[in-house]
């Protein structure tokens, strides 16, 4: 930006002149920090109260306080855990952080899935299939209607109406589906799988490189280098060489049932399916009619205007139409996204173990209930205010460019 | 989800409520707070058979019910005027910390833990239990050494909890928990197999196998891997109520090592022998002592029974031996101190 496009009002000193602050009630300055010291000295006040009141109450009563609990030995059991635990050793501390994390798994699966559905169905809304629109609204219809909790009993009562291991449906004798859930084969993994992986994020790098100067030779010449060949070189055919040349190794760690249940390879609980289910057609309700709003609020000579260059359908929508739909869509998409989060501590329902229900028998072990939930509020609070703070970022970023 | 609410109704009486105050009357705030009121509010699950769970009349019935009577009985001289107030296993402790209830009786075990951290405190036994495992017939296992790698449905925030988690500890064995709140739910995962075992206390799941419709279909492991004294819990700082729930249990065996039952209650009126006497109200000021009533052991007995008719009105149907809950001249636990 060169000098000349400066607004001249703020060059040619037609600014206000600075004044000394007076310590005067006619100066609105000296007013207004006044009424701020005031204001904050009396929540000030109140949380000393409350704090004091609480803990003198509490000592009347003889009910233990503190944060001392949380390098307690926990003994309370956990189904299903991202990080190691044991509950002769480990404390009720990382009790809670499997809780965190086990919220935190549903809640990025859940609202990466919800996006994708969402979208999908706000789009389909607005086809100009009948069939397709029809069921689409349906859907949002129905979805919108029920209570999360009463959707989240029905996914998982379904689930428990699967059949026993012992019956358990099998796909190729690798993948089974039973009430306890669903057992994945792992890859027993060797270093020529790290390998092979170092090699394809190199190789990202290098078609992300390539297609860099596809896209300036574009513009210079007007004549665009094909990109795929090399993306496959890079991505497929060189990791696969490398993994071939440490000799190929490929196990699965096949999940085979033994005594009740079923060792080996990995699974999906019936609880976190349940719960994930229902949150992301919960949410993807909502967020299909916001992805059809946004939509809807991009004016239609835009698309007449896209059409007359010739583009299709779908390039109109996606080079021209979400661009400018995002910036209408993304700050109430924000809100389901929080919503989300704060409705996977409808787990207890189900029996997912998720932090509101590790926290839950925590406050119930040990009987310190104010510590319990002073935990679990600042724990959403971090968690949403990561998301906000990102989201507002995200929205700043992709916000019209004004010149 | 209530179990939250509990809680968040003690956080808001501990920030806003100002500090107990001792009441003149009877030298107890809760008794007094519960004439006053007409009512003593007593905390129950009302979803457990043989303890807690309406008729088909929607009249409360089983023995952490009758506790309640009994209590009220003995504070306001009338059964019907106990109001059951349901809590669940997560919110129970909050709710008599806070003052929601009275007293609970909800199947709750004593611990040291439960004692010493939650400003509450035991005055009697109304059940000496442990914890069990119950296991579908179909699955062929005959005792918990045999459930290594098992998953089993556990109701969180239960003794039961720590207890099988130890006992899988000790035994080197693992087990997965499936743990809900709402005991209907975890008696469905346990039905619909998404649980081998289902786990509390075993009178418990003697009861729930036997409310079944085919009681066969299940089997009751022999082992019972802890104990569980089931206690009655008040607030600590107030010891004349507790006093007051204490001896209303002494005063109903103490019925029952003499015979003397809800029915014949009133031949016993001209009885010579003073424990009798003192029982009854005829001689002594036991009463004024509790800050009662002189008839309050009378009310008792005449409304609720004897310790043993209460177990034969509740347990028995239940098809759970009596065993060490009997009183200790019947070769039981149950012992009350002299009434004099």
């Amino acid at each position: 930006m060169s000098d000349a496009t400066l607004d001249p009002r703020l060059t040619s000193g037609r600014v206000a002149p600075k004044r000394a602050m007076r310590l005067s009630w006619s100066d609105p300055r000296f007013r207004a920090i006044v009424w701020q010291v005031v204001i904050l000295g009396a929540v000030a006040a109140v949380v000393w109260y409350l704090i004091h009141n609480t803990s003198q109450n509490l000592a009347s009563r003889r009910i233990a306080t503190g944060f001392g609990f949380l390098s307690r030995t926990a003994g309370i059991p956990i189904g299903e855990s991202l990080i190691s635990y044991n509950p002769a050793e480990d404390t009720y501390g990382r009790a809670l952080l499997i809780g965190v994390l086990n919220t935190l798994k549903v809640a990025v699966v859940g609202i990466v899935l919800a996006t994708i559905l969402g979208t999908l169905i706000g789009i389909g809304r607005l086809s100009k299939n009948w069939l397709m629109a029809r069921l689409t609204a349906f859907y949002v219809e129905t979805i919108r209607d029920i209570p999360l909790l009463l959707q989240l009993l029905f996914w998982y009562t379904i689930l428990q109406g699967l059949p026993g291991p012992r019956n358990a449906l099998s796909i190729g004798g690798m993948v089974w589906l039973s009430n306890r859930g669903l057992k994945l084969p792992t890859l027993n993994w060797e270093t020529a799988h790290t390998v092979a992986l170092l090699i394809f994020a190199i190789g990202l790098i290098g078609t992300w490189w390539w297609n860099r100067r596809a896209h300036l030779r574009q513009e210079e010449t007007g004549e665009r280098p094909a990109v795929w060949p090399v993306a496959a070189g890079l991505l497929v055919v060189l990791p696969l060489l490398v993994w071939a040349v440490l000799g190929a190794p490929f196990q699965w760690d096949v999940p085979a049932l033994r005594g009740f249940n079923f060792t080996g390879g990995t699974s999906i609980s019936p609880e976190y399916f349940a719960l994930l289910l229902g949150l992301v057609t919960y949410t993807a309700g909502y967020i299909a009619e916001i992805v059809r709003s946004g939509i809807q609020a991009v004016p239609m000579g835009q698309w007449e205007a896209a059409g007359a260059l010739g583009l299709k359908r779908g390039a109109v929508l996606r080079r021209i139409v979400l661009p400018q739909a995002l910036r209408v869509i993304v700050p109430p998409m924000t809100s389901q996204y929080l919503n989300l989060i704060k409705n996977s501590s409808l787990a207890v329902a189900i029996g997912y173990q998720d932090l509101v229900s590790v926290a839950n028998t925590t406050l119930n072990q040990t009987g310190q209930a104010i510590e319990g939930i002073a935990v679990i509020m600042a724990v959403y609070l971090t968690i949403s205010l990561s998301i906000s703070l990102f989201m507002n970022w995200y929205n700043a970023h992709i916000a019209l460019v004004e010149r | 989800m209530r179990g939250l609410f509990g809680a968040a109704a003690l956080i808001a009486l501990t920030c806003f409520g100002a500090g107990a105050a001792r009441a003149q009357g009877s030298g107890s705030a809760t008794l007094d707070a519960a004439k006053a009121r007409g009512q003593v509010l007593c905390g129950m699950a009302g979803t457990v058979p043989g303890f807690s769970l309406p008729d088909s009349q929607g009249v409360m019935r089983g023995l952490d019910a009758d506790t309640c009577r009994a209590v009220t009985a003995a504070a306001l001289g009338d059964v019907a005027k106990v109001k059951f107030v349901p809590t669940t296993t997560q919110n129970r402790f909050t709710a008599l910390q806070s003052g929601e209830v009275d007293l609970l009786s909800r199947s709750t075990t004593w611990t040291l833990g439960r004692e010493g951290n939650l400003g509450l405190e035991f005055a009697w036994v109304n059940f000496y239990d442990g914890t069990g495992f119950l296991v579908k017939a179909a699955s062929g296992v005959k005792a918990a050494k045999e459930l290594d790698g098992a998953t089993v449905c556990v109701q969180p925030g239960t003794s039961t909890e720590l207890a099988d988690s130890d006992y899988f500890r000790l035994n080197n064995m693992k087990f997965t928990p499936i743990l809900i709140a709402d005991l209907t739910e975890i008696q469905a995962a346990f039905l619909s197999g998404r649980c081998d075992a289902y786990s509390t206390d075993a009178s418990a799941l003697a009861t729930f196998r036997f409310t079944q419709p085919k009681a066969t279909d299940f089997v009751l492991l022999p082992d019972i891997i802890s104990k569980e004294p089931l206690g009655v819990m008040v607030r600590k700082g107030d010891d004349k109520w507790f006093d007051l729930v204490r001896w209303t249990f002494a005063a109903m065996i103490v019925a029952e090592e003499k015979g003397i039952t809800s029915k014949n209650i009133d031949t016993f009126m001209d009885s010579k022998d003073p424990d009798i006497r003192r029982l009854l109200g005829l001689e002594g000021e036991m009463g004024k002592a509790l800050g009662v009533d002189p008839k309050w052991a009378y009310n008792v007995i005449k409304q609720v029974g004897n310790l043993g008719e209460v177990w034969d009105r509740n347990i028995t149907p239940m098809g759970v031996p009596r065993g060490i809950n009997n009183i200790w001249t019947k070769g039981g636990l149950q012992y009350a101190p002299p009434i004099r």
